[in-house]
This record gives structure tokens, C-alpha cells and sequence, in this order.
């Protein structure tokens, strides 16, 4: 073995097999394994594995992709007739409140509410591309989950309901915050798009309540202190949208 | 996001085709692709634009591969042999050939590390040079590993059939 391999390497024998071989080289190579019939008949083992490979899993290139594995459309939920129509008499209703809305995006950004944006976008990254556990509690026992994590972050929390805005709740997990324990409630429309609502205690007592927005690498998220309570709606969409859905859930919460 | 997602479906193909080798039933190879076009459509901003989305692909689908199984030891995909449990004797001529059944069979046999170089190798058509950036390791380490795995699967099925625990010394 030891001869050989002082003209061809095994590398390039390998190489040769996989015809990856740039054009001098490769003629050499095929000439010195001319004279080597020992490694010659390697390398032809090794191009029928090749051979074997491909007849034993083409046949998956052709297999129809199950709809599992089929991205729903991304389609805006504006799109739809109805949600339109819901989404304007929504716009009117906090006509009014606009202002303070606007005013509130040019807020100064403290530290620590910048560290509550984070770890509410980052929540909102690792958990929602959960296919199995996207949340611990499910839709389905929501007046568990709900007394379940008012009853561990201390104060009455709310899973706001925004089939109006065309999101349905999926449910919710119990989170650690930077002081204390916070809640992440999921939703999903039709279409697979997933936001999440992140709630933690704010500690401070009750401040004025402002929208402000943030973007955290693609993940936009809207937040902002409503008495005990610190929300952040983060979710993957125009920040237009995710305001509107924000809004809805602040009149849920302030009815 | 709409144009990243059509992109993507180009390669879902290839993607089943890899992990049904990888992972052997049907099943489990189609979770292993669904989790990585999950992870894929969530870090979608993670891409870099005009680079080589194939590899970027595979490459999650490789961290997915070994993340499982890491974490679920109680159920591998396929179950590779200890290194030294196969210690197969060569057979001189090789009359039988390759036969495409025993490979399929062989595959699960070669430890996971060269299972990936192979598949990706033989069955991908990729480029060492790709192989070894998808699955972050050193060009030198792709090839030892493809070398050893081809050399393995060589000698089982020149001793016939899968000789799973026939320890011969």
C-alpha cells in the first residue's frame, strides 16, 4: 500500500470516485490505477456505492411532499373580507387614542426595558417554532392556564381573546423574567403565523401606559406598562399590523 | 418572506431524500425535515442573501439530525454499531457485488459521522469542500471519515450479507 500512495493518495482516490477530480490530475490518476488493480477495483466499489445510493433514494425526489411539510400561504389576514371590516371598525374605535400612540414611539428607552423587549422577543423566537410543545398549557384548559400563572406571577393575568383580529390562542407557558416569573400566551391564525404575548410584573406600581415599538433582529414587538402588568406582542409581521393586533389586545384588556 | 418560502420549496425534495438515507423510515425522516424547515422559515433572517441556500439548508438539517439524536438517546434514528463490533472478515473475491438491498442495510451500520460524509458525498453530489462547511468540520476530517465509511461499508458487503454482531478476531 505503502508504494503507491507515494504517486496517488487516498484523497485524490476518493476524489476519483467522485469524479471530482480537476482534468490533468484525473487522467494521471486513471492511468496510475490502469497498472493498480487492486485499487482500482476500491475505487469501482466505490462509484457502485454511489450507484446504490441513488437507486435506493431517488425514488423519494418523486414522492409527493405531504402537506405537513408545505409552508401555509403567508397570506395578510387583512386580506380577508371580514377581518377587514372587523380591523376598521377596530381602527375607529381607538381613533382617539392614536396620539398618545405615536407620542409614546419616541419614548426614552430605559435598560431594563429594553432587557423586557429581549427576553420577550427572544421567548417569542425559541417557542413558536415548536411543531410538538409550542406551549405547556393548552387552549383548551385556558382557565387553568390563566389561574395558573396569575396565581405564580402574583397578580390577575388575562389571555386576551383576538379572533377578531383573526388569531386564535393556542396557549401558554410559564417563563423566568429578570425579577421573577412571567407568562408567554401563543396565538396562531389560520395560517400558521404565530404572535406572542409576553407578561410580566412590572414591579413599579402604575405608570403611564404607552405603546412603544422595537424590532429585535426580524421579530417586531410592541409593549408597554399597563398598572402591575408589562406587556410585549411580538410577532414576525408589518409593524402596521402587529400595532393593529397590540391594539386589540389592549382594549381586551381594558374593556 | 413569500420569495424565501418558494425558494425553500425547491430544496424540499432533496431534503426528504437525504433524511429518508439519514433516517431510515419514512416517518421519522419527514419529522426530521419538518423540524428543519421550521427552524429554516424561523431563523430565515439568519440567511445571507445570494449565499448558497442548499447548504445553509442542509446544514440545519444536519444541527437537527444531531440535536435529536443527542437528546433522545433511547430512540436513535438508526442504530450504528460500536466501532469495533465490526470486525469483518474480507473476502478475497467479491463475487456478490454490491447489492442495493444490503445497502440500505450497511448504511445503518457506519457510524453517524460517516453515514452524513457519505450521503452527502455519494448521494448529494456535494463538493468536499461543501461538505465539510455544512457539517463544520475540516476538510481533512470529511475525508477520513469518507474514506473510513466507504472502506466499512465495502467490507460488509463483501462478507455478504449485514454481518450485524459476527465479532470475528
Amino acid at each position: 500500500m505503502s508504494e503507491p500512495m507515494q504517486t496517488v493518495n487516498e484523497d485524490e482516490l476518493q476524489a476519483y470516485a467522485d469524479d471530482q477530480l480537476d482534468e490533468p490530475r484525473r487522467a494521471e490518476v486513471g492511468a496510475w490505477l490502469a497498472n493498480h488493480p487492486a485499487e482500482a477495483g476500491r475505487v469501482e466499489d466505490y462509484r457502485r456505492q454511489n450507484e446504490a445510493l441513488h437507486a435506493l433514494f431517488d425514488p423519494v425526489l418523486d414522492e409527493s411532499v405531504p402537506p405537513r411539510l408545505q409552508r401555509p400561504e403567508p397570506a395578510s389576514w387583512l386580506s380577508m373580507p371580514l377581518l377587514r371590516h372587523a380591523a376598521v371598525v377596530a381602527w375607529l374605535a381607538i381613533g382617539g387614542t392614536l396620539g398618545w400612540f405615536l407620542h409614546g414611539t419616541q419614548d426614552v428607552r430605559s435598560g431594563t426595558t429594553m432587557a423586557f423587549v429581549r427576553q420577550a422577543a427572544v421567548a417569542h423566537v425559541v417557542y413558536t417554532p415548536e411543531v410538538r410543545h409550542p406551549v405547556e398549557v393548552g387552549a383548551e384548559q385556558e382557565a387553568h392556564l390563566v389561574a395558573w400563572l396569575s396565581k405564580r406571577l402574583g397578580v390577575s393575568v388575562k389571555a386576551p381573546h383576538l379572533s377578531e383580529a383573526g388569531y386564535e390562542l393556542v396557549g401558554g407557558r410559564l417563563l423566568p423574567g429578570s425579577s421573577g416569573p412571567a407568562a408567554q400566551f401563543m396565538y396562531q391564525d389560520g395560517r400558521g403565523q404565530r404572535l406572542t404575548l409576553y407578561v410580566r410584573t412590572d414591579g413599579g406600581g402604575s405608570r403611564e401606559t404607552a405603546f412603544r415599538y422595537a424590532r429585535e433582529n426580524n421579530i417586531g414587538v410592541f409593549y408597554w406598562i399597563d398598572g402591575p402588568l408589562g406587556y410585549a406582542l411580538s410577532g414576525d409581521l408589518e409593524k402596521s399590523e402587529l400595532l393593529k393586533v397590540a391594539q386589540a389586545v389592549y382594549h381586551q384588556l381594558n374593556p | 418572506m413569500e420569495k424565501f418560502d418558494r425558494l425553500i420549496e425547491e430544496h424540499i425534495p432533496r431534503l426528504r431524500r437525504y433524511a429518508r438515507a439519514l433516517a431510515g423510515d419514512r416517518t421519522r425522516a419527514d419529522d426530521l425535515v419538518q423540524d428543519t424547515l421550521e427552524r429554516a422559515w424561523g431563523k430565515f433572517h439568519l440567511w445571507r442573501r445570494g449565499s448558497d441556500l442548499r447548504a445553509w439548508l442542509f446544514s440545519i438539517m444536519h444541527n437537527v439530525y444531531v440535536n435529536g439524536i443527542r437528546k433522545s438517546s433511547a430512540a436513535p434514528m438508526l442504530l450504528p454499531l460500536e466501532e469495533d463490533a465490526l470486525n469483518v472478515p474480507v473476502r478475497a473475491d467479491q463475487e456478490d457485488g454490491l447489492q442495493v438491498r444490503d445497502v440500505h442495510a450497511a448504511l445503518g451500520c457506519l457510524s453517524q459521522d460517516q453515514r452524513e460524509v457519505l450521503l452527502l458525498v455519494g448521494l448529494e453530489e456535494m463538493r468536499y469542500e461543501e461538505v465539510a462547511k455544512i457539517l463544520d468540520v475540516p476538510l481533512g476530517t470529511v475525508m477520513s471519515r469518507l474514506s473510513r465509511g466507504r472502506e466499512r461499508l465495502r467490507q460488509i458487503m463483501a462478507g455478504g450479507a449485514v454481518p450485524a454482531l459476527r465479532v470475528v478476531k
